[in-house]
């Protein structure tokens, strides 16, 4: 199996990456910014676990047999969250019942 | 125990000169068994553990029973017995069903079905039996101290807020184990992509090996969320973390999403490689081709996609949004699709076979009627109004077991009679093991068809007391249970008695199909074959005789 030799100067540009990122993830949440707080948060988040999954496991310079299972995984995780989300966005939909005596709300 | 109650055939015995080196004799010592990389013995050290955690969760079934027998909670206070269910579950799903046919026939035959050598990360493959086992000592250790009393699915807020009991060392022993699946799954994963034998093509692979990539592909993406599941129920209860307490700003829901994410496709692993075993054993005592091979190992995998997609099923009626349930009842309907197809091919492989009724077949035909009967009983379960009536009752423990006994153990032990003289060797005594396949028969019937009928009339589950009027269906079942329990334990003593004078097998007692048979001895040597096999046949070639007539 042929192993790609990634330089140094990599790792430590993608170490470095990480680390202004945690440092941002860290300034971010002093800010107030409604709606868009997870979303900010999560962004952040997800570029640094690409950056590891790219770059620290190999997964860039790989055959296409494990990008496939790499992108299984991210495939998997959204339909977790899709169902998931599914359930709690729809929850209120059809009220819930106040018993034999109450009838619905 | 008398030979005279079986006789092996000629091609059954193993020529005396057969005293040739093998992976039994090739170390002697502690150290030779307990540091291995030898596929063989790390299986056969799977072996004895999870027996020994087979008998303890079956202790706990047992007390359960005995309680169970009359209305009073006469045996043990209800607390009690909330240990004893949530320890027979714990056992039995994570410590036995889970690791039994992957980690011990799964390891033990993949490599020799494929003419590998040995699998593709041997010291991986040991790292995950000492994991196993470290998660099987703190399991153990929580049974000590006390138990857990959060019965087997560790819902929320009762687990992560209320419990009193050992929560946190056994949530510990689960997340731990949980590492020893994912490693199984991904060792088995790269070993059949990257280690197959010069002509063994994807599909001219084993069923049984199509079945153990499907189940690996679960281990390896469902074992990750339901161990950080637990994970996020420890920090919760020790440093009150909001994840799961509404007054936190938490969901007790999002646990029930996440423990099922891992928890419905982990039925999957239980019973998939049980399929794998019951496609190997069908094809060689009908003597036939399997009936539509592509059908039966894409089904696998269709199995294993759809059984990520159904997991709220579990939750019709926690709360879980109407749109939701109605999304997920019909995709449970879905994946009884590729179940049927196994089933159907199964008994088209039957239609003309020269069938012979040895115990492996026994065991696979009566893991065919059960685990029918436990699949049609999900569709039941699946349907949002049945389930409102009969969620949480006995209808359910039945269903599932019907599954996860009648199914995967009964598959368990089709293979483990199956490979038997493979694994160590020596044949055991044939007539004892058709005996107790019939006894494990009638005794799991007995045991759990009355908890159908009991369930639909209205008794739940998880309580020690019940109405006087259930009595009878619950002492016919107190009594299966017992039959089954004698079952279980006469396999447990011949086998035992056949590896020290049992009769030698010969490198293929059953004329079947396959590398393990047709070019690895019994048991087979150190590194599987004197050198490596060419495939140049499909699976289950075998000579044509009644079908054809």
């Amino acid at each position: 199996m042929s192993q790609h030799i990634v330089p140094m100067r990599v790792y430590f540009v993608i170490f470095f990456s990480l680390l202004i990122l945690t440092a941002v993830t860290v300034w971010v949440a002093f800010f107030d910014l409604g709606a868009v707080n997870d979303a900010v948060a999560l962004g952040i988040a997800t570029t640094k676990a690409m950056l590891v999954i790219l770059y620290f496991m190999h997964v860039r310079y790989s055959s296409k047999l494990t990008w496939i299972f790499a992108a299984t995984g991210f495939l998997f995780l959204i339909i977790l969250l899709a169902f998931t989300l599914s359930d709690v966005l729809t929850r209120d939909w059809i009220p819930v019942s106040a018993g034999w005596g109450g009838g619905a709300q | 125990m008398s030979t005279a109650v079986f006789k092996p055939s000629k091609s059954q015995l193993a020529d005396q000169s057969d005293g040739a080196s093998n992976y039994l004799n090739a170390g002697f010592s502690a150290k030779s068994w307990l540091l291995t990389v030898d596929h063989k013995r790390i299986a056969i050290l799977y072996l004895i553990s999870i027996t020994l955690f087979f008998f303890l969760g079956g202790l706990f079934a047992v007390l359960i029973r005995l309680e169970l027998l009359t209305p009073q909670g006469d045996l043990m206070q209800a607390e009690t017995y909330n240990k004893m269910f949530t320890m027979h579950g714990i056992v039995m799903i994570f410590f036995f069903l889970i690791p039994s046919i992957p980690a011990v026939l799964g390891n033990f035959l993949i490599p020799l079905m494929i003419g590998a050598k040995d699998l593709a990360f041997p010291r991986i493959n040991l790292l995950s039996w000492y994991i196993y086992s470290v998660g099987g000592l703190f399991t153990f250790a929580a049974i000590v101290f006390g138990g857990v009393d959060t019965g087997w699915t560790f819902y929320t807020p009762y687990s992560s807020t209320y419990s009193n009991s050992n929560v946190i060392l056994v949530a510990v022993g689960v997340f731990i184990t949980g590492f020893s699946s994912i490693l199984t799954g991904l060792n088995f994963i790269v070993t059949i992509h990257k280690m197959r034998a010069p002509g063994m093509t994807w599909f001219r692979l084993p069923l049984f090996v199509w079945a153990h990539y499907a189940t690996s592909i679960i281990q390896v993406l469902g074992t990750p969320v339901v161990t950080a599941a637990i994970m996020l129920i420890g920090l919760e209860r020790l440093f009150g973390f909001g994840i799961f307490d509404p007054k936190l700003g938490g969901d007790p829901l999002l646990f029930q999403h996440l423990f099922w994410f891992y928890s419905h496709p982990a039925v999957y692993i239980m019973i998939l490689p049980g399929m794998g075993v019951i496609s190997e054993v069908i094809t060689c005592f009908a003597k036939k081709k399997v009936f539509g091979y592509s059908f039966i190992a894409f089904s696998s995998i269709a199995i294993a996609v759809l059984g990520f997609l159904v997991w709220g099923h579990h939750m019709f009626t926690s709360g879980q949004s109407v749109y939701t349930s109605l999304v997920f009842s019909i995709l449970t309907f879905l994946v009884a699709v590729p179940s049927a197809i196994k089933v159907f091919n199964w008994t088209a492989t039957l239609y003309k076979g020269a069938v012979s009724y040895d115990a492996p077949m026994l065991y696979a035909l009566g893991f065919i009627g059960l685990f029918t009967i436990g699949g049609l009983t999900g569709i039941f379960l699946g349907t949002l109004a049945v389930d409102v009536h009969v969620h949480d009752t006995y209808f359910v423990v039945a269903h599932f077991h019907y599954i996860m006994v009648g199914g995967a153990i009964m598959a368990y032990m089709a293979g483990l009679h199956f490979w038997w003289p493979k694994i160590t060797g020596r044949l055991y005594p044939e007539g004892w093991a058709r005996f107790s396949a019939l006894v494990i028969f009638i005794g799991f019937h007995l045991t759990f068809f009355p908890q159908f009928i009991v369930g639909y009339l209205g008794m739940p589950r998880r309580y020690h007391v019940y109405p006087e009027e259930f009595q009878i269906l619950n002492v016919l079942s107190t009594a299966g249970a017992t039959i089954l329990g004698v079952g279980y334990l006469i396999p447990l003593i011949y086998f035992t008695w056949s590896l020290k004078s049992g009769p030698k097998a010969s490198a293929n007692p059953w004329g079947a199909k396959g590398l393990e048979w047709e070019k690895a001895s019994s048991p087979p040597s150190q590194y599987n074959f004197e050198k490596t096999p060419v495939v140049t046949e499909e699976a289950y070639d075998y000579e044509p005789t009644i079908w054809l007539k």
